[in-house]
């Protein structure tokens, strides 16, 4: 039950970034470029998703179980850190250099994308980087 | 400011962003996750016992959105993307999307449609950051590096 949930709110998801116009690097960038002529479709794709959010976490942060009644895994860092802001402001230069973000470009290798592939690739070379640094960071040494 | 009229797509923007809206209430009132893609595909980089059937589901599902699109919408729905990036551009790109959602722990979806809409401090900060440095950087190379002809 919970495969096929997850499943279908994949796809469920998918299909909002195709219909959102978000897996078009062009309209993203059009959205970043302030100084140029601006697209504000991406406003309103984040102003439709937050509309139903609020709702749905406001009757969510109610719950002790889902209602398959599993388990609510809530994420439990509430620091406003270096890491953050540091992270994001890396992550939002690498997003407006190319347009692509890691949902759309996930669906967009999925409709056979060469460039998303490309994209994708070095995405997850980037997060297999951080992963192993900080590894290595936080391992103990003599 | 200008704006863009024949590339902005008010209908479809805001019916798709209630798509994306209802995945992510889907997702945590359903399954009891936050709908996140960099801490979906990362979790799978270092792979955590029990941790991994979930993540496999939810992107096999993603994987299946171009095909179920073209069954459900007519083909001049869906905008050829304009990717003008090249090759050097994108690993750049990737790399830096990498490293930073997993430093941040998030991206648009998690922290910006997510963690706005539980009201989260955390991911309101994380959203400015990534949308001031997007802003920044399309500054930068449009209209800095390429000149304002571009």
């Amino acid at each position: 039950m919970n495969r096929i949930s997850e499943f279908l709110v994949g796809l469920l998801f998918g299909l909002g970034l195709m219909l959102s116009g978000m897996t078009d690097p062009g309209k993203v960038l059009g959205f970043l470029d302030l100084a140029g002529a601006w697209n504000p479709s991406l406003a309103l794709v984040m102003g439709g998703a937050i509309a139903v959010g609020l709702a749905a976490f406001a009757v969510a942060k109610k719950r002790t179980l889902t209602f398959l009644g599993g388990a609510l895994y809530w994420p439990n860092n509430t620091a406003v850190d270096k890491r953050l802001v540091l992270g994001s402001l890396v992550f939002g230069a690498g997003w407006g250099l190319a347009g692509f973000c890691p949902g759309p470009a996930v669906v967009s290798l999925a409709s056979g994308q060469p460039k998303a592939a490309v994209f994708v690739v070095a995405m997850l070379a980037g997060m297999a980087m951080f992963a192993l640094a900080e590894r290595w960071l936080r391992a103990p040494r003599d | 400011m200008t704006i863009d009229w024949i590339q902005f797509t008010p209908y479809t923007a805001l019916a798709g962003g209630v798509l994306l809206g209802l995945a992510s209430a889907a997702f945590i009132l359903l399954n009891g996750r936050i709908l996140g893609i960099s801490g979906i595909v990362g979790g799978l980089l270092v792979p955590l016992k029990g941790d991994v059937g979930w993540r496999i589901a939810f992107l096999l599902g993603m994987a299946c959105a171009p095909a179920v699109f073209g069954l459900l919408f007519p083909a001049d729905m869906l905008v050829a993307p304009r990717i003008d990036a090249d090759a050097a551009v994108l690993v750049a790109a990737g790399l830096l999307v990498g490293v930073g959602t997993s430093y941040a722990s998030g991206c648009t979806s998690g922290h910006g449609v997510c963690g706005l809409s539980r009201l989260s401090p955390r991911s309101l900060v994380a959203t400015a950051s990534f949308m001031a440095a997007g802003f920044l950087v399309v500054f930068v190379v449009r209209h800095l590096l390429q000149g304002a002809s571009v």
